[in-house]
């Protein structure tokens, strides 16, 4: 007997259709009158915290070291994306892909510079570099304020960020991850942070699986970054610090180490709760203290721990119980007749 | 009197170069030399036991074959290339591949991921081929797929290809290692007590299929065991390792006769007792 299962051109169909039915829905939604501004606003937040998250999920979930500067890489890609769009060299709508890119690009080469020495050594030396680099990157910030505005912050940033734009990003981060990991190279990825030497025994060579899960993750943190600029409009180094970094990596602790499905959870409910209570706002910190304590007592593997959503997982289920029943009528028939 | 630095080898494989061959290899810990002077030529199809005491060091040289500990002294050939400059990627790339004392799985992957990440250098299509999706990665992911689950196979364990490697009982562990070393293409392949924590009828079924791996891939086997019945049965030549230095090597009847090696066993009382 054949088990029930969906051909991957069908898996793939299914799962465009809703990316674009979404993407329909959003757009018809921010576009109308239907929410305020402060609503909108939210959605758009949302999805670049869902690039952050499932960015910093890669290396901390999946790969499972422990990066503490990746608001050090949003930085980054915010003020190449934010300098780039103010020149406005190109028309409005290259403008944007390209911006976005070398933004990526930008935080990608930082991602190299520092992830080499970092992640050749065995051990936690990631941690510590990071969370160095990040204060290093606000520090220069502050000090180019011929390039950069300096303290002072950088103003009239193009509002490229619409709803399209971020959801086509956040689409496009979440695909790219998702089809990395299903492939030799996530599963190096993955290898490596269940066992270094027993992957290395596997003629996996670690340090470049490392680096490159390190460097993808800050590539889509760098485009995080830009969203951020251009949804914001002003850039001021601060934004940049130690908490956002620890926001994000909040985010992912609560949805999950290793889920893309939890990263998007944690992200949505982290980056709307305080925005929707706006009276919580001011006990944010002990509000999201409070929570990841709770969550960490009852589900310490996080929200969703390391389950990963698949739609078509869902539908060959309900197909495989829906066959597997007639299945069973059949045989059930075909045995009384033989008693008869 | 057989040459204590000369190893046995079986009569099909005279003819042949070694797959394996250490020259006075040796390695100290701080002021503790954990292996000194050990020397042994392994013939490409032969199945060799290396056997001692707890803490003689035998882990020790495996970890010294593979990289793990680079030598402080000696050197280490395979298949006549010196292995002076690889790490432990470039020796299983060479065709050297084992498995652990202490299992070392990818427990939160399944057993069929286990082995795919043995079949990695296999396929060759790159991050590009992996983002687009192009025919490239299918390819790939498709016929290695098909090997992974022939090789599962060998212990007939398709079934279990979508089981994560954590959950399975510790035997099919020990075998899911063996896989996946396998799937690695080794010229060598050392397995460091294979049969530890498995009943003799365990231990039985594990003897034919070392036998029956040497015989489909045609490659050397060495192994680290403690169980004597497994080492007499299968090995051809027998290496005994005493306080990392080696005392005696030669065929299993050679061994069992060896007074220095009955010392070894019997004056520290050794050889009995069970492994972690
Ligand atoms: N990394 C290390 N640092 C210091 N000492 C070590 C190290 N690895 C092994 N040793 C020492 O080397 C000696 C040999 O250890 P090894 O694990 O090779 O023994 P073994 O023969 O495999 O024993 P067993 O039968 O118990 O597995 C031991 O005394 C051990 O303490
Ligand atoms: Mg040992």
């Amino acid at each position: 007997m054949k088990q029930f299962s969906l051909r991957m051109p069908v898996r793939y169909l299914i799962n465009a259709c809703l990316i674009i039915a979404f993407l329909i829905i959003g757009n018809i939604i921010t576009q109308g009158e239907l929410l305020s501004r402060a609503q909108n606003n939210i959605i758009i937040q949302v999805g670049f915290f869902i690039i952050l998250a499932v960015s910093l999920n890669l290396s901390a979930g999946y790969l499972g070291q422990l990066p503490l500067g990746h608001a050090g890489f949003m930085a980054v890609g915010a003020y190449t994306g934010a300098i780039f769009w103010r020149m406005g060299v190109l028309p409005d709508g290259a403008s944007v892909v390209v911006g976005l890119i070398l933004a990526g690009l930008a935080a990608a080469v930082f991602g190299i510079i520092i992830g080499i020495p970092a992640l050749r050594l065995k051990g936690d030396y990631l941690a510590i570099i990071t969370l160095g680099f990040g204060e290093m990157i606000r520090v220069l910030i502050n000090n180019l304020p011929s390039i950069t505005g300096g303290a002072q912050g950088l103003a009239q940033i193009p509002r490229h960020s619409t709803f399209l734009v971020v959801y086509i990003c956040m689409v496009v981060c979440c695909l790219v991850i998702h089809f990395i990991m299903k492939s030799r190279h996530g599963r190096a990825i993955l290898s490596i942070r269940d066992n270094e030497i027993a992957t290395e025994s596997c003629g996996v060579n670690t340090t470049y699986y490392k680096v490159m899960a390190f460097v993808v993750s800050a590539f889509f943190a760098g485009i995080a970054g830009a969203l951020y600029a251009g949804f914001l409009g002003i850039l001021v180094p601060s934004d940049f610090d130690f908490m956002m970094s620890i926001n994000i990596l909040m985010i992912v602790v609560l949805g999950g180490m290793g889920s893309m499905l939890g990263s998007i959870v944690g992200a949505i409910v982290l980056t709307s709760m305080p925005l929707l209570m706006v009276d919580l706002a001011r006990y944010r910190m002990i509000v999201y203290a409070l929570l990841l304590i709770i969550v960490m007592i009852f589900k310490p593997s996080g929200l969703m721990g390391t389950y990963d959503f698949s739609l078509s997982a869902i539908i060959e289920k309900i197909g495989r119980r829906f066959s597997s029943g007639k299945v069973e009528k059949e045989k059930a028939q075909k045995g009384g007749d033989g008693n008869a | 009197m057989r040459d204590p630095k000369k190893p046995f080898i079986p009569e099909r494989d005279l003819d042949k170069s070694p797959v394996l061959e250490c020259v006075e290899l040796g390695i100290d810990f701080g002021g503790l030399t954990a292996v000194d002077d050990f020397n042994i030529t392994i013939a490409p199809t032969e199945i060799c036991g290396l056997i001692g005491p707890n803490g003689a060091g035998k882990t020790t040289i495996f970890n010294l074959l593979t990289k793990v500990y680079q030598p402080s002294r000696g050197s280490m050939y395979l298949e006549g290339k010196d292995t002076k400059n690889m790490n432990t990627i470039g020796v299983n790339k060479a065709g050297i591949a084992r498995t652990f004392q202490n299992i070392r799985l990818f427990n939160r992957m399944t057993v069929l991921e286990n082995v795919l990440v043995g079949l990695h250098n296999e396929m060759d299509y790159k991050l590009f081929g992996t983002i687009f999706r192009l025919p490239s990665y299918w390819r790939a992911e498709r016929i290695a797929r098909e090997r992974a689950l022939e090789y599962l196979s060998i212990f007939d364990m398709q079934d279990m290809a979508d089981y994560k490697a954590g959950s399975l009982p510790y035997g099919s562990q020990r075998r899911l290692e063996i896989v996946r070393a396998l799937a690695t293409n080794p010229a060598i392949l050392l397995l460091d007590e294979p049969a530890a924590g498995m009943n003799s009828s365990e231990t039985e079924e594990l003897m034919e299929n070392i036998r029956k791996i040497r015989d489909m891939f045609n490659i050397a086997i060495f192994l680290i065991e403690h169980d004597m019945k497994l080492v007499m049965g299968i090995c051809e030549g027998v290496a005994v390792l005493n306080y990392g230095k080696l005392i005696a090597k030669g065929t299993p009847e050679d061994i069992q006769n060896d007074p220095q090696v009955i010392e070894a066993y019997l004056g520290t009382g050794g050889g009995e007792r069970e492994n972690a």
